[in-house]
C-alpha cells in the first residue's frame, strides 16, 4: 500500500500516513463483517467471551442447519421472485418508453419526460398509506405483484433518463437507414436498440435487482403471510424468535447476505457504474 | 431528484441535436404505434402508483380515518396541527438534521480523503475501492442487524472491548443518550463509500491536463489539490452533499432493526416516525399528514437546492 510511486524516498511521512489512514478505515469497514461470519461458527458461550477472534471451535452446525432449513430457501426464494419480476417488467416497460422518448418527436414529449422525472424528487415512504390502500383495492395485497409494482413504478424515473440517454446515442443515421429500408419502429427497437443496448440495460437491472432486493418498508406495507416474505423481513422475524441467540442470528444474517455478496463480486463494473451512475455523465 | 439534475444538461444538449424525422406520410403510423403502444404502460404505472397516492395522502390527510371503509370524519387542518404538537416529529426532525450534519461534517471529508488517496494506481487500490463501497450495497436491514450485534451490551463487539478494560459495558442502543449516535456511526459506516465512489469517478474523468499545467508552474501538490482538484471536483461535491440529504430524509430500514426509533423515540428518523404513528397504527389521516411534510421538506429542499447551488449545471 506504501509503494506509491513514492518508494524511492526511504522515508516518507505522508505515505505512512496514508498507509495507516487506509489501515485504519479498512478495520473499520472489515471487523463488524468478519465478527458477523465468524460469530455464526461459534457456540453461544463462546461468542460471550470471544466475538472478534477465530473460533475455539467451529461450530458447522449453525451454518448447516439454517442451510438445511425449508425456511432460508423459502425467503431466498421469495426474494427472488419479487426482484426478478420488478426487473423485467421495469426493463421491458421503462426501455419502450425511454425508446418513444428518445426516438419519436412528439407534442408534449418533454413535459410527459418531466412528469416522470417527478418520481426522483421524493421518497416511496411519503405516500406509503395511500399506496397500501390502492394496491388493497386492487386486490393485490399479500401478493408478489403488490410489493413488485410499486418498486417497478419507483424505479421507472432514473430506469427511463438513464436508457433514453444510452438511446439518443445510437446513431440516428441507423435508424433512418432502417426505415427506408421498411424496417419499422418496432422492429428497430427489437432488432437494433435492444441488443445495441445491453451494457446499460444490465446496468438498469442491477440497480433495480440490488434495490428490491435489499427492499424492507415496501413489503413490510404489502405483505402478511410469512410464507411470502422477502429475506429482510424475514431475517427480522427470525432475530424476534432467537432474541438473543446471536450465534444463529449472525449464521443467519451471513447466509442472507451471501447472495449479495456474490453478485457483487461477480458484477461489480455493473453495479458500481449502475449506482453511481447519473451522478457523474451528466 | 438528484440524478434529473445532474443528467439535465446531458438531456438539453441532446435536445439541441436531436434531428426531426423527415419522413412524413405512412412512416407517422409507426411513430404513432410506437407512441400508443410504448408509452402508457409507464405513465400507467407511474401515475397510478407514484403520483396519484400522492395526491390521495394530501386528500387523507384531512381526515380522521382508520383505512377501512369512505373517509367521512372530515377533520380539516387538524392531522398537521397533532403532527406539530408531537415532540416525537421535532426529534425526528432533529435527528434527520443530525444526520445530515455527520454526512456533512464527517462523511463527506472521509469520502474525499480516501477518493484522493485511491483515485491514484497502486497495488491494492481498487482491492480497497471495493472493500469500501461493499457496505453500500448490503441491506440496510443486514447492516442494522449486525450494528445491533456489535452494540450488544452482552454479546456484541463493544461490551467486549469494555470488559477487556474492566468496565461495566454499556448497552448504547437501550440508553436515549446513545442510541442516535450509535445510529450516526452506522450510517457514516454505511454510506460512505458511496460518495467515495462517486469522487472517484469525478476525480478520473478530470482534465489531467489542468493538473499538469499546475505541477508545470510550480504548485506543490497540496497547492495543486487545494486550488485545481478540490475546486474541479465541486460540482461533484454539491452532488454528494445533496445524495446526503435526501439519503437522510428517507432513512428507515436501517433504524428499525437496531432501534425501531425507540428508546422514548429518540433515534426515530422522519419515516420511522411515520411507520410508528401511522402505518403500524393504521392512523391513515395523520400517517398522510406526516407523508405531505416529508413530501413538502423534500420538494422545497430540491428545488431550493437546485436553484441556489446546481444553477449554472
Amino acid at each position: 500500500m506504501s509503494s506509491t510511486g513514492t518508494s524511492r524516498a526511504p522515508f516518507d511521512p505522508a505515505a505512512l500516513f496514508k498507509a495507516l489512514f487506509l489501515a485504519a478505515v479498512a478495520v473499520f469497514v472489515l471487523v463488524p463483517l468478519l465478527a458477523t461470519v465468524l460469530g455464526g461458527f461459534k457456540s453461544l458461550g463462546e461468542l460471550r467471551v470471544n466475538p472478534f477472534g477465530l473460533p475455539q471451535r467451529w461450530e458447522w452446525q449453525n451454518y448447516a442447519d439454517i442451510l438445511l432449513s425449508a425456511r432460508y430457501w423459502q425467503l431466498l426464494r421469495n426474494s427472488l421472485v419479487i426482484s426478478t419480476l420488478a426487473v423485467t417488467l421495469t426493463l421491458i416497460v421503462a426501455s419502450m418508453a425511454a425508446f418513444a422518448f428518445a426516438h419519436v418527436r412528439f407534442y408534449g414529449s418533454s413535459m410527459l419526460l418531466s412528469y416522470l422525472t417527478l418520481g426522483l424528487l421524493f421518497p416511496a415512504a411519503t405516500a406509503v398509506l395511500p399506496l397500501f390502500i390502492k394496491v388493497r383495492d386492487l386486490g393485490l395485497l399479500d401478493t408478489y405483484f403488490g410489493v413488485a409494482l410499486p418498486q417497478v413504478a419507483f424505479s421507472l424515473a432514473m430506469s427511463v433518463l438513464l436508457l433514453r440517454r444510452f438511446f439518443k446515442d445510437i446513431p440516428y443515421e441507423l435508424l433512418e437507414a432502417a426505415l427506408v429500408d421498411g424496417c419499422s419502429y418496432i422492429k428497430f427497437f427489437r432488432y437494433v436498440t435492444l441488443p445495441l443496448s445491453r451494457p446499460i440495460l444490465a446496468t438498469v437491472g442491477t440497480i433495480t435487482f440490488v434495490n428490491s432486493w435489499n427492499a424492507y418498508l415496501l413489503p413490510l406495507v404489502m405483505l402478511n403471510t410469512d410464507a411470502l416474505y422477502p429475506w429482510p423481513l424475514g431475517i427480522m422475524v427470525y432475530q424476534g424468535e432467537y432474541s438473543s441467540e446471536w450465534h444463529l442470528i449472525l449464521a443467519f444474517i451471513t447466509l442472507t447476505i451471501l447472495p449479495t455478496i456474490i453478485l457483487f463480486l461477480l458484477a461489480q463494473k455493473h453495479i458500481v457504474a449502475g449506482l453511481t451512475a447519473g451522478a457523474v455523465k451528466g | 431528484m438528484a440524478r434529473r439534475i445532474a443528467s439535465s444538461p446531458a438531456i438539453d444538449v441532446a435536445e439541441t441535436s436531436f434531428a426531426p424525422i423527415a419522413v412524413r406520410g405512412p412512416r407517422w403510423d409507426g411513430r404513432f404505434t410506437v407512441l400508443i403502444l410504448f408509452l402508457p404502460p409507464a405513465l400507467l404505472l407511474f401515475t397510478l402508483f407514484v403520483v396519484v397516492p400522492i395526491g390521495e395522502a394530501a386528500w387523507y390527510s384531512a381526515f380522521n380515518w382508520n383505512g377501512f371503509g369512505k373517509p367521512t370524519n372530515w377533520i380539516g387542518l387538524d392531522n398537521y396541527r397533532f403532527v406539530l404538537e408531537t415532540r416525537a416529529f421535532w426529534l425526528a426532525l432533529r435527528n434527520n438534521g443530525l444526520i445530515i450534519a455527520v454526512s456533512l461534517a464527517i462523511q463527506l471529508p472521509l469520502a474525499l480523503t480516501l477518493a484522493l488517496m485511491l483515485a491514484e494506481r497502486f497495488r491494492g487500490a481498487v482491492a480497497l475501492r471495493m472493500l469500501f463501497f461493499m457496505p453500500y450495497i448490503l441491506a440496510e436491514i443486514a447492516t442494522g442487524l449486525i450494528f445491533s450485534f456489535v452494540y450488544d451490551g452482552d454479546y456484541g463487539l463493544v461490551a467486549s472491548v469494555w470488559r477487556t478494560f474492566g468496565a461495566e459495558p454499556p448497552h448504547l442502543l437501550a440508553s436515549t443518550d446513545t442510541a442516535m449516535l450509535a445510529v450516526l456511526i452506522v450510517v457514516v459506516w454505511k454510506y460512505f463509500g458511496f460518495h467515495m465512489m462517486l469522487f472517484i469517478a469525478a476525480l478520473q474523468s478530470l482534465d489531467k491536463s489542468l493538473v499538469e499545467a499546475a505541477r508545470i508552474d510550480g504548485a506543490t501538490r497540496t497547492q495543486t489539490l487545494r486550488h485545481v482538484v478540490v475546486p474541479l471536483l465541486y460540482p461533484t461535491i454539491r452532488l454528494s452533499v445533496f445524495f446526503a440529504i435526501i439519503g437522510s430524509l428517507q432513512l428507515f430500514d436501517l433504524v428499525m432493526p437496531l432501534t425501531r426509533g425507540g428508546p422514548a423515540d429518540s433515534s426515530n428518523t422522519m419515516v420511522s416516525f411515520l411507520y410508528n404513528n401511522g402505518i403500524s397504527r393504521m392512523r391513515v389521516g395523520y400517517g398522510s399528514a406526516i407523508g405531505v411534510i416529508l413530501f413538502m421538506i423534500c420538494l422545497t429542499f430540491a428545488f431550493t437546492y437546485k436553484r441556489w447551488f446546481m444553477r449554472d449545471e
